[in-house]
């Protein structure tokens, strides 16, 4: 006998995924989900983040990661509230992860809520955690080749830093070959190139950041009224 | 490797759909995946015989269909197959083309016994 299905495989996470986000923009919380390689600065991103935006937004961070707290440590000491989940081996975090920790932060008066994933550009890609929008980090010492062997991470985010702009001199990586891969995979992204060591080019990030959680907050304000 | 948790998505609606219409046992397991998913098809089956052992899909088959990289153009109603992931549409250049096609991770269908 034939059973016809058409079930979708990722419907249980997408289902908590979206309860996760209902629950944050009721407070008109913009959240973002932080992707990127291992070692492509996705931390030191946040650490220039809330230094530059903590006393004009309120925010958090969850740090994502295998095994260790080394990055919730660091977080921690930029004055921020953060929460830990180890996935214990895991290569992505999932929605009831996120689920999980949220009445572990205090969100009465939050404003934008980082997430930063398990680093990998494969497999975080295909699970929601609850998230507004994606960004994704791409350092230059990881080859201009990137975007177009992993599509997905940059058709979905929202944002592109491509990091390390101050290593440029020393490696081959193609800028411009870069930028049209990545654009062509997602005209609409808004691409930032940075560097994280000379605080090179973030104000762009800071700016696109700021219109995130204004553009939620509004929008969070018309459904409350 | 998140292939793991994509198998047992699967085998949680399979062993769901073959409960509902009182099958013993489930021969075959039809997917659809898209061109633009993250998902290794033999990491997928070497992930699923593992979890599906000793239920009623332990011997079923994996069929994977690969679904094609398809796009619409927002602007002229052009549909075309996406090559090399770019997103412009080769009729009028637009940058407004949506994913008609390419993102399926869904089991299509059954055959049980
Ligand atoms: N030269 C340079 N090093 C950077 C930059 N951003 C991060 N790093 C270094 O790259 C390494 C990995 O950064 P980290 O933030 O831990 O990456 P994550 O694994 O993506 O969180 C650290 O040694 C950082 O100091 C940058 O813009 N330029
Ligand atoms: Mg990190
Ligand atoms: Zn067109």
């Amino acid at each position: 006998m034939e059973i016809k299905v058409m079930a979708n495989i990722l419907d249980k996470n997408d289902q908590i995924a979206a309860e996760v986000n209902a629950q944050l923009s009721r407070r008109g919380i913009f959240v973002l989900n932080l992707l990127g390689s291992p070692g492509s600065g996705k931390t030191a991103l946040l650490e220039r983040t809330i230094a530059a935006l903590k006393d004009e937004l309120s925010m958090a961070v969850i740090e994502g990661d295998l095994f260790t707290d080394k990055d919730a440590e660091r977080i921690a000491r930029q004055g921020v509230p953060v929460v830990q989940i180890n996935t214990g081996g895991g290569c992505h975090l999932d929605a009831s992860m996120v689920r999980g920790v949220l009445d572990r932060l205090d969100l009465e008066r939050l404003e934008l809520l980082i997430i930063e994933n398990v680093g990998n550009l494969v497999c975080p890609a295909e699970f929601n955690i609850g998230e507004d929008m994606k960004a994704t980090v791409l350092s230059v010492t990881e080859g201009e080749d990137k975007p177009l062997k992993y599509p997905l991470v940059f058709k979905q985010a929202g944002a592109a830093v491509v990091n390390k702009i101050d290593l440029l001199p020393y490696t081959s990586f193609d800028l411009a070959a870069a930028t049209e891969d990545i654009t062509s995979i997602n005209p609409q992204i808004a691409l930032i190139t940075a560097s994280c060591r000379t605080g090179e080019g973030l104000e762009a990030w800071y700016d696109w950041l700021r219109g995130r959680v204004a553009a939620k907050k509004a929008a969070a304000g018309r459904k409350g009224e | 490797m998140h292939e793991m948790a994509i198998a047992q998505g699967i085998l949680d609606i399979v062993l769901k759909a073959a409960a509902d219409n009182d099958a013993a046992a489930v021969v075959r397991i039809k997917l659809q995946v898209g061109e633009m998913t993250e998902v290794v098809p033999e990491a997928l089956t070497f992930c699923f015989s593992s979890l599906a052992a000793g239920t009623a899909a332990a011997a079923a088959e994996l069929e994977v269909e690969v679904m094609p990289l398809v796009g619409r153009c927002r602007d002229c109603g052009r549909e075309f197959r996406v090559e090399r992931f770019r997103f412009l549409c080769p009729g009028c250049g637009s940058a407004g083309v949506e994913i008609i096609s390419g993102r399926e991770l869904r089991v299509e269908h059954l055959e049980v016994e």
